[in-house]
């Protein structure tokens, strides 16, 4: 056993590093430790995309014949370790790390062909349709219709959570094509092009101030038969194929520990107090550090099991719950650290294009928003109850 | 980067687990209770038999050279079984000392015979005003015309009334005063001044506190040249953490297997109780929190030999973490057994309580949490 990189892998670190000092620019690094929200705005995600592609490391998970660089998980674990070091922004993984593989294990030629190259080059921007008032974690009772006509389907419905459906040029939907026995049958999973006529979008605000997430409507949306990805009626099977992408990536300690490092550097720094002159503030971030290094080993764990092609099981659900428990605690943590500043709501979006000079220190500026914006974290992406449920289901067989 | 097994831990892994379902069943645990050894000499001798003490001692003084992994690899599987034989007292924390600081001569003499079960060791550090600090030592070694004079008490000794030489850490004044280091010295179990009065230790096995006083050693029993300890004793109580870490998993491991069991099989209003979403939800969390452990231990025994402060953030933080991952599943698995777990009629009870033994052992979470802390800044 052992926690060290090799040559080969220390090499390829080195190359990493290169191409990060070499392509990320200030205003990107400066853009995304001020945006509080999940993701990267396009215009700063699609130029680091456009970086990591000219690169060919625009999908770093992707088979070799689809554009992937091919690389072991343990150069992955490098590439998105590095990535956190330096503070990249988010590329779009709507399209890189969850419908790309869908299209990649289940699309037609054709679809792969049109696709595909689109994603890595950042040409097209995705956004998921999943959710819907109706139905949250019990997701296959959805009520979004497609309905037969021609070459065509005509979708009626709604979706909502969409996070940057007011950015998206195409969405990937799952709706219902017939009604089956159980309600998991007669899904389908269906390509959208957002300028498509019928489809209305509507901002949702979230409670740190955020628009990131939106409601979309269609109204009688004419979408190509073709649009469709694999079999009709398949569509749950692609659907949780994704949502084990979404869930079980497998690398979030590193960004982990760079957002508590900006806490503690906060909690060190004159501007709180020091805060970490407080005894119980310096155990938090202590007891904090020490959850995400039982992460990242855990992390690392799986890894070494996928090196030598064993499967690791179940275990997506638990990195996705701690992950995201963890994250939370990142962001209580800041809440406490700056003291009276939690106070003062900044509204104006994006903190990165700023004219009037904020109420607190920059360096305070993400930490409410991503408090209350992280609310969320346990809710996405199967809440922790459903993870809970998987968890009990597949890991303890009850 | 590899975290997988290799052949030969895999093999350690089978025999050191197969060794504990077939040796150590409840009716061995109840007779050990109750037993003034607290162990049995016997399986100590099959330790020895198996390689098992020899294991983490250096090659070169008739060990097998095993690391942490190995060590952890055992007490993972100890603690399935909540073995109660000396081996963390011995094997980890004594010869360990003995390996780190001991003359070569000192070495040659100790460490074959822990390898052959023929010397028992224990480490007597700890004293109640220091609390959990380690370098807090009140008692103190006057050097004397034939060798040192030892005075002082230590509290907490795991394993010294079974011990043939207790490593007694103290403040050396020589002829010039107080010299500002801690010694260690190896102390005869029956060297007249040394007091022993043992009980039995919370959660199995035994413990001790040792009275010194007018303890007269010869010159040779100062461990080294007499150099401050202080670093190797910190060192020697991360491995030992560490070990103990790995076992902590064992129990929980076996606390968890056996309350998922019971929740299948006990039905109330006419079902199992893991029917039940609260029920389902309380095992995801001790099944979580087990595996979170498991990477812990894991992490420290892979640090035991990194430089001082990243191995010592690295066994506080898992000594911490562990800690309260053991206080949950075990008062979970209490909680889900009902009245029957408050009993000592199940084992749910023993396992429960060996955990927080371990949680108390060098320091509770809290402590440490508070130590990884520190340790940060000074970083």
């Amino acid at each position: 056993m052992d926690l060290s990189f090799n040559a080969e892998e220390r090499a390829f670190q080195d190359e990493v590093r290169g191409f990060i000092a070499k392509n990320l620019t200030e205003e990107m690094k400066r853009a995304t430790a001020l945006t509080p929200s999940v993701f990267s705005d396009p215009d700063i995600g699609m130029a680091w995309q456009r970086a990591l592609h000219a690169q060919g490391w625009g999908a770093p998970g992707w088979p070799v014949e689809y554009g992937g660089p091919d690389w072991t998980p343990a150069q992955r674990w490098i590439f998105e370790t590095e990535c956190a070091r330096a503070g990249v922004p988010n590329v779009n993984v709507m399209g890189v790390k969850m419908v790309g593989p869908v299209i990649i294990g289940f699309g037609s030629p054709e679809q792969k062909n049109f696709y595909l190259p689109r994603i890595l080059s950042g040409e097209d921007y995705w956004c998921q349709g999943y959710s819907e008032p109706g139905s949250g974690s019990d997701l296959s009772s959805l009520k979004t219709r497609a309905v037969r006509d021609g070459d065509d389907y005509i979708i009626n419905g709604t979706k909502i959570w969409t996070t940057h459906a007011h950015h998206a040029n195409r969405m990937f939907a799952l709706v219902r094509t017939s009604d089956g026995p159980r309600q998991q049958d007669g899904i389908s999973f269906i390509l959208i092009d957002m300028k498509t006529p019928g489809i209305t979008t509507r901002p949702i605000l979230t409670i740190g101030g955020d628009h990131e997430v939106n409601q979309v409507f269609f109204d009688d949306v004419r979408v190509p038969v073709a649009n469709r990805v694999g079999e009709e009626g398949k569509g749950w099977t692609y659907g949780k194929y994704l949502l084990e992408f979404e869930r079980g990536s497998g690398i979030a300690s590193a960004k982990l520990r760079e957002g508590l490092k900006a806490i503690a550097d906060l909690a060190e720094s004159d501007l709180t107090g020091p805060a970490i002159d407080s005894s119980d503030i310096a155990a938090r971030i202590s007891e904090v550090e020490v959850d995400i290094d039982a992460l990242e080993m855990t992390e690392l764990r799986v890894l070494s099991a996928l090196q030598t092609g064993q499967n690791p099981g179940a275990v997506s659900s638990i990195l996705k719950l701690r992950n995201s428990e963890i994250r939370q605690a990142v962001t209580r943590l800041g809440a406490d650290v700056i003291g009276h500043d939690a106070l003062a709501v900044e509204p104006m979006r994006p903190l990165y294009k700023l004219n009037n000079e904020p109420a607190m220190p920059e360096e305070m500026l993400t930490v409410m928003p991503e408090y209350l914006n992280g609310r969320a974290y346990t809710i996405f992406g199967g809440t922790s109850e459903i993870q809970r449920d998987i968890i009990a289901k597949m890991m303890l067989g009850i | 980067m590899d975290l997988n097994l290799s052949d030969e831990q895999k093999l350690l892994r089978e025999s050191a687990e197969r060794f504990v379902a077939e040796s150590y069943d409840a009716a061995h645990r109840r007779k050990m209770a109750n037993d003034p050894l607290g162990f049995s000499p016997d399986v100590w001798k099959q330790f020895a038999e198996l390689g098992w003490l020899a294991l983490p001692l250096p090659e070169e003084f008739g060990g097998l050279g095993g690391g942490p992994v190995e060590i952890g690899i055992l007490m993972e599987a100890f603690g399935r079984g909540l073995v109660s034989e000396p081996y963390v007292a011995t094997a980890v924390l004594g010869a360990a000392l003995i390996a780190r600081c001991g003359t070569t001569l000192q070495k040659q003499v100790s460490l074959p015979k822990v390898a052959d079960g023929s010397l028992k060791l224990a480490f007597a550090h700890s004293e109640r005003a220091a609390r959990f600090d380690l370098a807090k030592v009140t008692t103190g070694a006057n050097k004397t015309a034939q060798g040192w004079r030892l005075d002082g008490n230590k509290v907490a000794v795991l394993d010294g009334h079974a011990a043939d030489e207790i490593i007694v850490s103290a403040h050396i004044h020589d002829h010039r005063g107080p010299s500002g280091r801690i010694g260690l010295f190896l102390v005869q179990a029956t060297t007249p001044g040394v007091g022993i009065s043992d009980y039995p230790r919370l959660g199995g096995g035994r413990a001790c506190n040792i009275e010194l006083c007018d303890a007269h050693l010869p010159e040779d029993a100062l461990l080294g040249d007499g150099s401050d300890a202080l670093p190797a004793i910190e060192w020697a109580v991360d491995r030992a953490m560490a070990a103990l870490g790995a076992e902590a998993v064992g129990i929980m491991q076996t606390l968890l297997d056996t309350t998922l069991e019971y929740t299948k099989i006990r039905k109330q209003f006419g079902r199992p109780l893991s029917a039940n979403q609260v029920i389902r939800h309380r095992l995801a969390d001790m099944a979580m929190q087990v595996d979170e452990a498991r990477s812990m231990a894991l992490r420290a025994a892979l640090k035991v030999d990194a430089a001082p402060i990243e191995r010592a953030r690295a066994a506080s933080g898992a000594k911490a973490k562990i800690g309260k991952c053991a206080r949950f599943v075990g008062e979970q698995s209490i909680q889900l057994h009902g009245g029957m777990g408050v009993t000592e009629e199940l084992e749910v009870g023993a396992y429960f309580k060996r955990l927080v033994a371990f949680d108390t052992l060098f320091g509770g979470s809290a402590h440490h949490y508070a130590r990884h802390a520190q340790l940060g800044r000074t970083a």
